[in-house]
């Protein structure tokens, strides 16, 4: 039977990098010097596995890079090695390479050999330098001795002596299995040595009190005759005697009175075994004891060969089917949301049965049931929509968790000393946003230790900690997710941000900001203070990037500072991008949605409120603010039911930090929409992130609040600057 | 059929012991650790036990030890997996009790061959 293990891989590679991202964490946890036995533990067992799948599912170069990552872990596990800095520093290393190959095998992609057999010779270095493992040396040997015999000895054939100690049943071993075994390698002639059994009546039906004479016929060698006793090795007295052809010692034999059975099973089955070997079970046997093998060597034979069968074309031949199907992975979902699922179908069968049986001979008077019934499906459909949404749902910890490091090799590459808080790890967001958000998390992050946090030298001049803190946290609030970055650094130099950005012409040279308006002009597009572009904040990527990505997800990201004492980063996303809480508004014959979450007020228009300034743009004065009015017609040239302000609504919306109002002729009701992308189905549009089919089955567009606060500022400023031109 | 209690921590590889086993048309039950297994050991009439050594909260080596404890298990043949090619483990989990061993890394076929010697 020959089985494909490469169905297994994905769950290989799965569970290879969670492995990987443990032995991660664990060694950055670790104290160079006084390093925590268990952590050393865990590190070891998840290279060990990595290890042992990685052989057995035939992807050889990782199960060799492994064993010397591995038999280092064992050495410190042992106490044999200690625990160094650089030790710790080349075994991340180590773990990079690892996750660089596994990628590059699940992608079929070239593994970069170099890379590998770099870091590979410093581990062996490593291995050799100190501590050179006297281990080592003695297992060559071994093997050495072991291949010579196994070569020299080919002999007439074998006399064995087998006497299994009186616990042998106990370890679950059965000498006729092992005599059949032997039967296997050749013709035998075994006797059984009923001199060590007991009198009757002191018999004790769980020992062991036989002992048997073999002779083993034909060319095996000793080390085939030494592995079928593998197993039992330590449970008999074993004595294995070459016969000296034409020699053949003839065993005393013993004939065996039927009534002194000590194990009826055993001695029933086999008095006396005599078997030719069929030609076709000697290579059976040959496969079968080799799997069962003990000596050093065995187990080296069997990790070659086996690459050299099935596994070994699997990487490639899949690779090609795999291709593309390998980035969309799989998502790991916990057994309790599969339950709640599977109860929730059960709930909506049943309310459908009901209703499918009231539908049968429906009377007028049997309304209120079906009312019940009804508002009893939509109960269950919220639910289950609900249970769903939970199955994309995952910690945030699964982004956090690459920080440990990045903050731990950009501290020691930055000269700084820098400690990372996380809390909130446990707060759950859609998988795809977390995808997303990666990017624009490790800016964020790399922005705050390359710019926010000072050196020790300067934290100590301005009397603060040496040891800068950067704190990522993260929790639910509404319908969203709020994901903070803070550090406790030198904070968002004002001065020097208004200077380049009236530099830029991003403002003008006498316009007074408030700090906070100051502030976020980090995140205006072709904005960047950084003097000297370093590799660490990345080049050509800015913060507008940040923004524009996160408000791509339909977030919103925001920056509070103070100088000396810290900044924090604050972003706010919808928990999914599936659903939205929407108010549907109407506009001439057309429907559009506006997202809840972006709705402050809506509001009947007074016409004192109205002001036109120059250029045709208008204003509403609200509460001693003003304004901009998004005549929505207008940017989507539509034909209004009316264009008269008085006569319509304007719903106060704010995106981006900003408020504007919206011009719609009518309010109409709220609902949960199903997001369909206008990207993928059509093109993007400009003030739209989206469209989505409504009950009657009409298809509405979804209102990108943030892009039409931005473009009416932006037209109100045009027109401004234009009417100052004329 | 026999019944073969399936112990390992890592995923991938009990999905192929127990593919592989199955398909053979025995009756499998798998176990992440070793208080797992112990806990289904408990519950179960299993004719053969197949255990990895390394694995959290219990290892193979103190299973063998439990179940050995156990009436049900004292002749019931343990097999460890393991991938250590040195005598220690082996020499470890044989004093606590085990039948044999199994060293990976191991194809579904000599995984199969050994069990079927062990069964008889």
């Amino acid at each position: 039977m020959s089985i494909d293990i490469s169905q297994f891989l994905d769950t290989f590679y799965e569970e290879s990098f969670e492995g990987l991202d443990t032995m991660e964490t664990e060694l950055l946890g670790l104290n160079p010097g006084e390093a925590d036995a268990e952590s050393i533990n865990t590190i070891f067992r998840a290279a060990h596995s990595i290890k042992g799948g990685s052989g057995t599912f035939g992807l050889m170069n990782v199960a060799d890079f492994t064993h010397v990552l591995e038999t280092l872990l064992d050495e410190m596990r042992d106490g044999r090695r200690d625990v160094t800095q650089p030790a710790v520093d080349l075994m991340l290393a180590s773990v990079d390479v690892l996750r660089e190959m596994l990628t590059a095998l699940r992608n079929s992609e070239e593994v970069d050999s170099v890379r590998v057999s770099e870091v590979h010779d410093q581990l062996e270095a490593l291995l050799k330098g100190e501590a050179a493992s006297a281990e080592d040396d003695i297992v060559e040997g071994a093997v050495g001795d072991e291949e010579e015999n196994a070569a020299g000895n080919s002999t007439a054939g074998w006399n064995i002596g087998f006497k299994p100690l009186s616990h042998l049943f106990k370890t679950g071993n059965d000498p006729v299995r092992i005599i059949k075994e032997l039967s296997e390698l050749g013709s035998i002639k075994a006797s059984i040595d009923l001199s060590v059994m007991p009198e009757f009546d002191l018999l004790d039906p769980e020992e062991c009190c036989l002992a048997w004479q073999i002779e083993l016929g034909g060319d095996a060698t000793e080390e085939q005759v030494r592995d079928v006793f593998a197993w039992v090795d330590e449970d008999c007295e074993l004595v294995i005697e070459a016969i000296v052809s034409g020699a053949a010692e003839e065993p005393e034999e013993v004939s065996i009175e039927p009534e002194v059975i000590p194990t009826p099973e055993v001695v029933a089955e086999e008095p006396i075994v005599n078997t030719e070997p069929a030609s076709a079970s000697a290579s059976a046997s040959a496969s079968a004891s080799a799997s069962a093998s003990a000596p050093v060597s065995v187990a080296a034979e069997t990790a070659e060969a086996k690459p050299s069968a099935a596994p070994a074309k699997k990487p490639t031949s899949s690779a090609t089917k795999k291709g593309s199907a390998a980035e969309s992975g799989s998502i790991r979902v916990g057994i309790d949301k599969v339950d709640a699922l599977i109860n929730m179908v059960g709930e909506l069968v049943i309310t459908q049965s009901m209703l499918n049986q009231l539908g049968e001979d429906f009377t007028m008077d049997r309304v209120q049931k079906l009312q019940e019934g009804l508002s009893e499906l939509e109960r269950h459909t919220r639910e289950l929509q609900e249970n769903v949404m939970q199955i994309r749902m995952l910690p945030i910890s699964f982004s956090f968790n690459r920080f440990p490091r990045l903050v731990h090799d950009l501290s020691s590459k930055l000269n700084k000393k820098i400690e990372l808080k996380m809390s909130g790890e446990n707060t759950e967001l859609d998988k795809t946003v977390m995808e997303k958000i990666g990017d624009p998390l490790v800016h964020l992050v790399r922005n705050s230790l390359d710019h926010g946090i000072e050196s020790p030298e300067e934290r100590v001049a301005k009397g603060k900690p040496e040891i800068g803190i950067l704190h990522l946290n993260a929790y639910h609030q509404g319908g969203n997710i709020v994901i903070e970055i803070n550090d406790d650094g030198a904070g968002l130099n004002s001065d020097r941000i208004l200077q380049k950005a009236i530099e830029k012409g991003i403002v003008g040279e006498n316009d007074s900001l408030s700090d906070e308006k100051i502030h976020e002009l980090i995140f205006a597009p072709g904005f960047s203070t950084a003097e000297v572009v370093s590799d660490v904040s990345g080049r050509g990527v800015g913060m507008d990037v940040v923004k524009r990505n996160i408000r791509d997800l339909g977030g919103v990201v925001e920056v509070k500072s103070k100088k000396d004492v810290g900044s924090t980063f604050t972003i706010r996303l919808p928990l999914t991008l599936a659903i939205l809480d929407g108010q549907l508004v109407r506009l001439g014959d057309e429907t559009y949605i506006v997202p809840l979450v972006s709705i402050i007020e809506s509001l009947q228009i007074k016409a004192e409120n109205v002001n036109s300034i120059a250029g045709g743009a208008e204003l509403y004065k609200l509460r001693e603010e003003y304004l901009p009015i998004i005549r929505l017609h207008e940017v989507f040239e539509i034909t209004p039911v009316n264009s008269e302000l008085v006569n319509g609504l304007l719903v106060v919306v704010e995106g981006d930090g900003q408020q504007a109002g919206i011009f719609v002729d009518d309010l109409l009701g709220q609902q949960q929409v199903v997001i369909k992308s206008l990207e993928t189905n059509y093109k993007k549009v400009e003030g739209l992130s989206g469209a989505t089919i409504l009950g009657d089955g009409t298809v509405a567009l979804i209102l990108d609040v943030a892009g039409l606060v931005t473009l009416s500022r932006e037209r109100v400023k045009a027109l401004k600057s234009q009417a100052a031109v004329a | 059929m026999p019944t073969i209690l399936a112990v390992d921590d890592s995923a991938s590889m009990r999905q192929m012991v127990t593919f592989t086993l199955k398909g053979a048309g025995f009756t499998v039950i798998d176990a992440v650790d070793g208080v797992d297994a112990l806990a289904k050991a408990k519950t179960a009439k299993v004719d053969l036990v197949l255990t990895d050594v390394n694995m959290p909260r219990m290892d193979g080596i103190s299973l063998i030890k439990e179940l050995r404890a156990l009436p049900n298990f004292k002749f019931t043949p343990i097999l460890m997996l393991t991938t250590e090619s040195g005598t220690g483990k082996k020499t470890e989990g044989k004093s606590a009790g085990a039948t044999g061993w199994i060293v990976k890394p191991f194809n579904p076929d000599q995984l199969l061959a050994t069990i079927k010697k062990v069964l008889g």
